[in-house]
C-alpha cells in the first residue's frame, strides 16, 4: 500500500510539473515519472520477501526476486542519462523557450493588473533573434 | 541440423555496430578513417545479416540465440525468424546508404559548417546497434534496451549541430519519447507482475491464462508505448514537427527505420503476445485515421521534407491496417509493405537532400525548373514517387493490393470502408507526390512565389548550358541511386518475397516455430493446444472471421 501511494504522489506531482510547461520543471517532472515508474517495477516483484537476492541467502522463500532490481538498475541508467541530455538541451535552446516567456508575461501582466502599478520584465531572451 | 548455425552468429549484428562505435569515437580527429572504420563495420554486418537471412530463407522456422549460457526461459534470448531477418537486411541496406550519402555530404549542411562532425558516425553506429536490438529481442525488457539504444542515439542526431530549430524540435521528440519509454516500461512492470516473466515466448504462453480484463489493459498499454513510437493517428502528431529540421540523411534514415522498429514491435504484439481479435476493430479505425489525416495533411505542406514525414505517417497506417484485418494475406502484404515503404521513403529523403544540395532548400514555393536544372535528381524522385504513390509495376502496388486483398477477405463492413480509406489515401498520395513533381521540376523557378537564389542562378546556368554552381556530386548520387534502384528491384523480387513473406506471417500467425526456438518442442505443442482451444471458443489469430469488439472477453472466466 506505501508503495501504491509513494507511486501516486509521484505522478501526480510530476503530472503538476508538466503543467508548468517550462523545460527545467518538465525535466524534473520526468525525474519523478521514472521514479514512479521504478517503484512499479519494484512493485511487480514482490515487497514481502526482503534479503539479498544472491548466494548467502539460501531460503528461496526470503530471497528477493533479483530480477525486477535488475530491470531498475538498467532504467535508472537510461532515465539518468537522458536527463542529463535533457537538461543539456535546455541550457542549449534557452533562447528558444518561447513558452517560458509568455508565461512570465502573463503572469507580470496579472500582477500589474492586480495592483495598478506597471512591472518590469528583467528577461529578454528569446527576443530580438 | 548441423552443430554450426550463422544464427548463432546473430549478437554479432548488436556487437559490431558497438564495437565499431566505440573504434569510431577514438578516431575523432580523423574523419576519414572515422568514415572508413564506419562503412567496413557496417559492410561486415550487412553481410552477416544476408547470411542469416539466407539461412533462415532455406531452412525456414525459427532459431533462438541464448545468451550466457542459461536455459531459456530464464536466459536472454535473441530470436531471429523470417521477419526479424528480412528487417535486419532492409535495415542495414539503407543505412549504409544512408551513410554513403552522408560521408560524401561530409555532413556539410549549409547553415551550420561547424557542426561536430566527428560524433556523427559513432552515433549512427549506436543508432543501428539498437534498431538490431530491436528486431532480435527475445524478450520484452531486451525490447525496452534496444528502444532506449535507438533513441538516445536519435536525440543525439536529430539535435546535431545545436540550432536554435533543432533544439526546438529535440526537445519535442525527447519529451514524447520519453513518455512512450515510460508506458512501455510500466506495461513491462506489470507483465512481470503478472506472469512472472519478461520472455517475448514465455509471456506468450502464459498470458491465456489471466483475466481477460488484465490482458487487454496490458494489451493496450504496450500499444499504446508502441503506437507513440510508430507514429500512429492520435499518436502521431510529434513526427510531422520534429523530423523535417533534422539534416537530409538523418531524417532519411528516421523516417526509414525508427517508425518501422514501432511497427515492428506491434506486429509482435499482435501475433505472438496477444493473438486473436480483441482490439481489431479499435486499430482498424485507428489505421484508417492515420492514413486519411496524414495525407491530408501533406496536401497542406509547403515543404518537401515536411510533406514527405506527413506521407510516411500516413502509410504508417497502411501497415497497421494489414495487421487489424487478421488475417494471413494482410499479414503477409504488412511485412512486404514494411520492407518496400523503408527503402521507399527513404530514397525519397535522399533525393530531398540532393535538391537542397543543388537549390539550398526544400520549399516547394521556392522551387522550379528542377528538370531543368538536374535531370538525373527529377527522375530519381520520380520513380519513388510513383512507387511511393502505389502505381501498377512498382513494389507499392503489389503490396496495397495485398492488403486490399486482406481487407476484403476480412469482409466485415469497417473493413470495407477502411479498403475505401486505403484506395482514396492511394489517390492523394499521388495528388501529393504530383503536385511536388509540377511545382518542383516543372514549373519554371521564375514562376515560384519566391523563387530561391541558388535555384535561379542554377536554372539560368542550365538555360545557357553553361558550368553550374554545383554539380551533383557523385557521392551523393550513388548511394541514391543504389536505393531507388533497390526499391525498383523489389518488383522484379517480388514473388518471391511475397512467397516469403507469406511463411513469415504464417510463422507469426502460428506461433509455434517461435516459441519453439525458444523454450523447446514440447511448449509450442502446447501452445498449439492452446491455439486450438483458443479456436473452439471462437477466437482466432488466423482466420480473424469475427472483429466484433464486443467478444474481447475472449475466454470468459
Amino acid at each position: 500500500m506505501t508503495l501504491a501511494l509513494t507511486i501516486g504522489l509521484l505522478t501526480a506531482g510530476a503530472v503538476y510539473l508538466f503543467t508548468k510547461r517550462e523545460m527545467l520543471r518538465v525535466i524534473l517532472g520526468f525525474v519523478l515519472l521514472g521514479h514512479a515508474a521504478n517503484l512499479i517495477l519494484f512493485a511487480a516483484g514482490g515487497t514481502d520477501r526482503r534479503s539479498e537476492a544472491f548466494y548467502t541467502s539460501t531460503d528461496p522463500t526470503a530471497m528477493a526476486d533479483p530480477l525486477p532490481q535488475a530491470f531498475i538498475l538498467t532504467a535508472i541508467v537510461i532515465a539518468f542519462s537522458i536527463t542529463i541530455f535533457m537538461l543539456v538541451l535546455s541550457v542549449t535552446g534557452e533562447d528558444s523557450d518561447e513558452t517560458a516567456e509568455k508565461v512570465e508575461k502573463l503572469d507580470v501582466a496579472a500582477e500589474s493588473e492586480s495592483d495598478g502599478t506597471p512591472h518590469k520584465s528583467f528577461r529578454t531572451n528569446g527576443e530580438g533573434k | 541440423m548441423s552443430d554450426f548455425s550463422v544464427v548463432s552468429l546473430a549478437p554479432l549484428s548488436v556487437l559490431l555496430p558497438i564495437l565499431g562505435a566505440a573504434i569510431a569515437f577514438t578516431l575523432v580527429r580523423r574523419p576519414m578513417s572515422q568514415i572508413v572504420v564506419t562503412l567496413a563495420t557496417m559492410v561486415i554486418t550487412m553481410a552477416l545479416e544476408i547470411w542469416m537471412l539466407v539461412d533462415v530463407w532455406i531452412n525456414g522456422g525459427a532459431e533462438a540465440v541464448l545468451l550466457g549460457g542459461w536455459e531459456a526461459p530464464i536466459a536472454i534470448s535473441l530470436v531471429v525468424d523470417r521477419f526479424s531477418a528480412i528487417m535486419l537486411v532492409v535495415s542495414s541496406i539503407v543505412v549504409l546508404s544512408v551513410l554513403l550519402f552522408a560521408s560524401a555530404q561530409g555532413l556539410g549542411d549549409d547553415e551550420a559548417p561547424q557542426q561536430p562532425v566527428s560524433i556523427f558516425h559513432p552515433t549512427f553506429l549506436i543508432l543501428t546497434a539498437g534498431v538490431s536490438n530491436a528486431f532480435l529481442a527475445g524478450d520484452l525488457f531486451n525490447l525496452y534496451v534496444g528502444f532506449e539504444i535507438l533513441l538516445t542515439a536519435s536525440y543525439v542526431l536529430l539535435t546535431i549541430g545545436g540550432t536554435g530549430p533543432r533544439v526546438r524540435a529535440g526537445v519535442t521528440y525527447v519529451v514524447v519519447s520519453v513518455v512512450s519509454s515510460v508506458i512501455f516500461l510500466v506495461a513491462i512492470a506489470m507483465i512481470y507482475g503478472a506472469t512472472g516473466t519478461v520472455n517475448m515466448a514465455d509471456v506468450a504462453m502464459k498470458l491465456g491464462e489471466l483475466d481477460p480484463d488484465l490482458q487487454q489493459l496490458l494489451h493496450l498499454m504496450l500499444l499504446v508505448g508502441f503506437g507513440i513510437k510508430a507514429a500512429v493517428f492520435p499518436l502521431s502528431f510529434w513526427l510531422p514537427d520534429s523530423y523535417p529540421t533534422a539534416p537530409a540523411p538523418v531524417t532519411a534514415v528516421f523516417a526509414g527505420l525508427l517508425t518501422k522498429v514501432g511497427v515492428y514491435a506491434i506486429v509482435r504484439t499482435e501475433t505472438l503476445l496477444f493473438p486473436g481479435d480483441r482490439v481489431n476493430t479499435l486499430l482498424l479505425v485507428i489505421s484508417g485515421l492515420t492514413m486519411l489525416v496524414g495525407i491530408l495533411g501533406a496536401l497542406v505542406q509547403f515543404d518537401i521534407k515536411r510533406v514527405l514525414s506527413f506521407t510516411l505517417v500516413s502509410h504508417i497506417g497502411y501497415m497497421i491496417f494489414g495487421v487489424s484485418v487478421a488475417n494471413q494475406i494482410g499479414l503477409t502484404a504488412t511485412v512486404f509493405y514494411v520492407v518496400h515503404h523503408i527503402t521507399i521513403q527513404t530514397a525519397l529523403f535522399l533525393v530531398t537532400g540532393l535538391i537542397e544540395y543543388r537549390t539550398g532548400t526544400a520549399n516547394i514555393d521556392r522551387l522550379g525548373s528542377m528538370a531543368k536544372i538536374s535531370p538525373l535528381v527529377a527522375v530519381l524522385f520520380l520513380i519513388p514517387a510513383l512507387n511511393l504513390g502505389g502505381i501498377p509495376p512498382f513494389s507499392g502496388f503489389l503490396g496495397k493490393v495485398g492488403l486490399i486483398e486482406g481487407g476484403v477477405v476480412n469482409g466485415t463492413p469497417l473493413a470495407w470502408v477502411m479498403v475505401a480509406a486505403s484506395v482514396a489515401t492511394s489517390l492523394l498520395t499521388l495528388i501529393v507526390m504530383m503536385r511536388i513533381w509540377t511545382r518542383v521540376f516543372w514549373r519554371p523557378i521564375e514562376d515560384s512565389e519566391d523563387p530561391a537564389m541558388r535555384g535561379m542562378e542554377e536554372a539560368k546556368r542550365a538555360e545557357a548550358n553553361a558550368k553550374p554552381l554545383r554539380t551533383d556530386s557523385r557521392g551523393l548520387v550513388v548511394p541514391t541511386i543504389g536505393l531507388v534502384t533497390v526499391g525498383v528491384a523489389l518488383t522484379f523480387v517480388a514473388g518471391p518475397l511475397f512467397d516469403f513473406a507469406d511463411e513469415a506471417a504464417n510463422d507469426m500467425i502460428h506461433r509455434t516455430p517461435y516459441i519453439e526456438a525458444v523454450l523447446g518442442e514440447e511448449a509450442a505443442q502446447q501452445a498449439q493446444l492452446e491455439a486450438d482451444v483458443l479456436e473452439d471458443w471462437g477466437i482466432s489469430g488466423s482466420d480473424g472471421a469475427g472483429t466484433q469488439q464486443g467478444s474481447e472477453g475472449g475466454p470468459v472466466d
